[in-house]
């Protein structure tokens, strides 16, 4: 841990754009996350670090209402975006998902056209009013990916001919292309090599302008650099929430410390 | 043997790779053997394929080509006059007709005697078909008209070696002398094969006359079925995967729909063949042997088939690609038919095919619901008529066919049996490339 120059970043207080209470999320007899309280700011990268299996895709995943996909899946608590219950029976689940877009562990691009696979959100959700608008879109989204140069010459190749972490970096535009408020990232760089690594890191602060990112990540170094807030979860529970440098620096649990000095993992 | 178990517990010296060691070996011998196995397996199975095709081609070709004796002849209206005025009248448009037959012979050098009752052992009643030829075209009379009348199954079968001199037993249907005369028209090129459209183009004959019997107006009446079947079984069997597969809740009632779904695949045909008598004639009074029937009774049989395909290339779609859109906030509906869809299509359209093939080599239900050969008849009109109007289907007919006392009808099942395998042939081409031009090569 050399690399805590960002700790001296000073950080606004931003407004709530999500806030949870008492989140339990049940997999059958699973009980996989445990009485999650969390706030997260608005024009902020909040990092969910924890060892594997903690519940951390899990969590991500209420936030846009993935779960429901999910048979087995139980959500209980409240969970709010900008004050409005997400979980409502009055709110419709694919309209929270055109406001809080994802990216997934797995890199899975539609198996159309890098185009197609750009255009297809702005499509549904009606964003380009004619080809010249959606064409600005794809490369507008495309350079928010890094990956346009990669790929300006071949925009009808298959969006499954790219490498795994082109692939990732297709998802990453494709999300961003519908304009989200809030961008649930799920290790969007587990597969990407240092240059792409960087470049999405700086798509992430760029992002961080106008939505608020949530980034889960195995890379102590990656959480440092890019997060205002971090959150450590290990075995369903929220263990520390906090100030991305104090929890690098001075952690208050034990448990926490372990982790991130990888005593535990 | 026991020299390389010793060696795989000795401990290894050298470690050359130009030596292939023994365990190696082994691995090599059974991998070939493997491949021996495999190899024999399709051979046996080609050469059954052959064995069968070859049977089939030599038992039912013969039903494509017909033996006809065409005579040019003339009836002068005096002619005409003097035998509508006596009292046998076949019987003298019979003697007409005869003599034609003896002139032509003897025009071409060759004398044979022609008597009455062995014209009629070869050609049937010829009277009755003439009488009525210029009954109707009364115009003609005078003029030289071409008849092509169809020969006995009897001498059909001479042709074509069902009936041979050797070992040939006389009968009030055919005598020993009738070939010689038969030898002599074939040698004046009066008797000759042709190709038989009627088969092709034709309806089912009476049980006592194999030669005049088609198979034309049946494939109208599978084709009249698969319609049926392909417009009601694709939509709702689709339908009815795609709820289950992808929106249903996985449950109780869900699972007892799944069991039934899969029982009902192994439902005999027969059951279903009865089901639609009860429910589709008797309760419902839609009209017997009619196309519409035997297609909605087909589509409940193919249903299950289809449905079982068309989830399981449901299925094989990976979820990623169902998250990837509703992440991108695609309702479920969009999700399905923008992206799982175009993935699965090439498999629900083999399962689709492949439920129509059932569908059309199927038999026991049809035999229920009335859709037997002989009511294929009255052709072209049952042509025209379509949905409603009886009418048989392929294998139906070939059955009825198959069960006929003439041996005349053991060619006609054969050689439906070859018209009914193009179909299927067919319909598997279109599977192919379909599935081809569907498949995402990605
Ligand atoms: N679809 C599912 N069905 C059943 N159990 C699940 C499912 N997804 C996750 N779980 C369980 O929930 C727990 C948390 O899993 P989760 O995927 O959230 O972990 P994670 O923190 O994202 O781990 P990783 O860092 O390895 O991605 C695990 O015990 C896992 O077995
Ligand atoms: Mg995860």
């Amino acid at each position: 841990m050399n690399d805590m120059r960002i700790i001296e970043r000073g950080t606004l207080v931003n407004d709530i754009k999500i806030s949870a209470k008492g989140v339990q999320v049940y997999y059958a007899d699973n009980h996989a996350i445990k009485d999650v309280d969390v706030e997260i700011e608005d024009k902020t990268v909040t990092a969910f670090i924890g060892p594997s299996g903690c519940g951390k895709s899990t969590f991500l995943r209420c936030l846009n209402r993935m779960n429901d996909t999910i048979d087995i899946c139980r959500v209980e608590g409240h969970i709010a975006i900008d004050g409005q219950d997400i979980y409502d029976p009055q709110v419709d689940p694919v309209q929270l998902r055109a406001k809080v877009g994802m990216v997934f562990q797995k890199p899975n691009p539609f198996p159309k056209s890098i185009y197609d696979n750009i255009a297809y959100g702005p499509r549904i959700h009606g964003l380009a009013r004619n080809k010249a608008e959606l064409d600005e879109i794809v490369e507008k989204s495309l350079r928010r990916g890094a990956i346009w140069d990669e790929v300006k010459d071949r925009l009808d190749a298959p969006g499954t001919s790219l490498s795994g972490g082109q692939q990732q970096r297709l998802c990453i535009a494709r999300a961003v292309a519908t304009e989200p408020e809030v961008l649930l990232m799920d290790e969007p760089c587990s597969a990407l090599d240092p240059i792409a690594t960087s470049q999405v890191e700086e798509l992430i602060d760029e992002l961080r302008q106008s939505f608020s990112v949530v980034i889960v990540t195995h890379s102590m170094q990656q959480a440092a650099r890019v997060s205002q807030k971090t959150a450590f979860f290990h075995l369903g529970n929220l263990v520390e929430y906090g100030e991305t440098g104090k929890i690098f620096t001075n952690p208050e649990d034990s448990r926490t410390e372990s982790y991130i000095t990888g005593r535990i993992g | 043997m026991s020299d390389a178990s010793m060696d795989s517990t000795a401990p290894r010296q050298s470690r050359t790779l130009l030596e292939t060691d023994a365990r190696t070996r082994r691995r090599n011998a059974a991998e070939k053997r493997f491949r021996m196995y495999g190899l024999a397996a399709i051979g046996i199975g080609l050469f059954f394929l052959i064995v069968l095709a070859a049977s089939i081609l030599r038992s039912g070709l013969p039903a494509f080509t017909q033996t006809v004796l065409s005579v040019d002849f003339v009836l002068t209206q005096e002619q005409f006059d003097k035998a509508e005025g006596t009292l046998f009248k076949t019987k003298a448009y019979e003697g007409y007709f005869n003599a034609a037959l003896v002139s032509q012979l003897q025009s071409q050098g060759l004398e044979a005697e022609v008597d009455a009752k062995a014209a009629e052992r070869i050609l049937g009643k010829t009277g009755s078909t003439i009488r009525e030829f210029y009954r109707a075209n009364p115009d003609q009379l005078g003029q030289e008209v071409r008849f092509d009348l169809s020969v006995s199954s009897r001498v059909d079968g001479y042709f074509k070696g069902r009936v041979t001199r050797d070992g040939f037993v006389e009968s009030r249907f055919l005598m020993l002398a009738d070939l010689d005369l038969v030898d002599a028209l074939t040698e004046g090129g009066i008797i000759r094969q042709q190709f038989n459209w009627n088969f092709v183009t034709g309806a089912d004959s009476g049980v006592d006359n194999p030669g005049g019997a088609g198979i034309g107006a049946s494939v109208v009446g599978s084709f009249f079925m698969m319609l049926v079947v392909l417009v009601l079984s694709l939509p709702i069997g689709v339908a009815a995967s795609i709820y289950l597969e992808e929106f249903a809740p996985q449950n109780r009632f869900t699972d007892l729909i799944e069991v039934n779904i899969s029982n009902l695949a192994a439902v005999p045909s027969i059951v279903f063949g009865i089901l639609g008598l009860a429910v589709f004639i008797q309760f419902m009074h839609l009209p017997q042997s009619a196309p519409l029937v035997g297609g909605l009774v087909l589509t409940l049989m193919t249903l299950p088939t289809i449905i079982i395909s068309t989830r399981a290339s449901l299925k094989a779609v990976p979820p990623s690609i169902r998250d990837a859109a509703l992440g991108l906030g695609a309702s479920k509906m969009q999700s399905v038919f923008h992206h799982v869809l175009p993935l699965a299509a090439p498999g629900i359209l083999t399962g689709t095919i492949i439920g129509l093939a059932q569908a059309l080599g199927e038999t026991a239900p049809l035999l229920l619901i009335g859709m037997v050969g002989f009511v294929a008849r009255g052709y072209p009109e049952t042509f025209a008529a379509g949905f409603t109007d009886p009418n048989s289907a392929m294998p139906a007919q070939i059955y009825t066919w198959a069960s006929r006392a003439d041996a005349g009808f053991y060619e006609k099942a054969w050689g439906g049996i070859i018209v009914l395998l193009l179909f299927l042939l067919t319909m598997n081409i279109i599977a192919i490339i379909l599935r081809r031009r569907f498949e995402r090569r990605w």
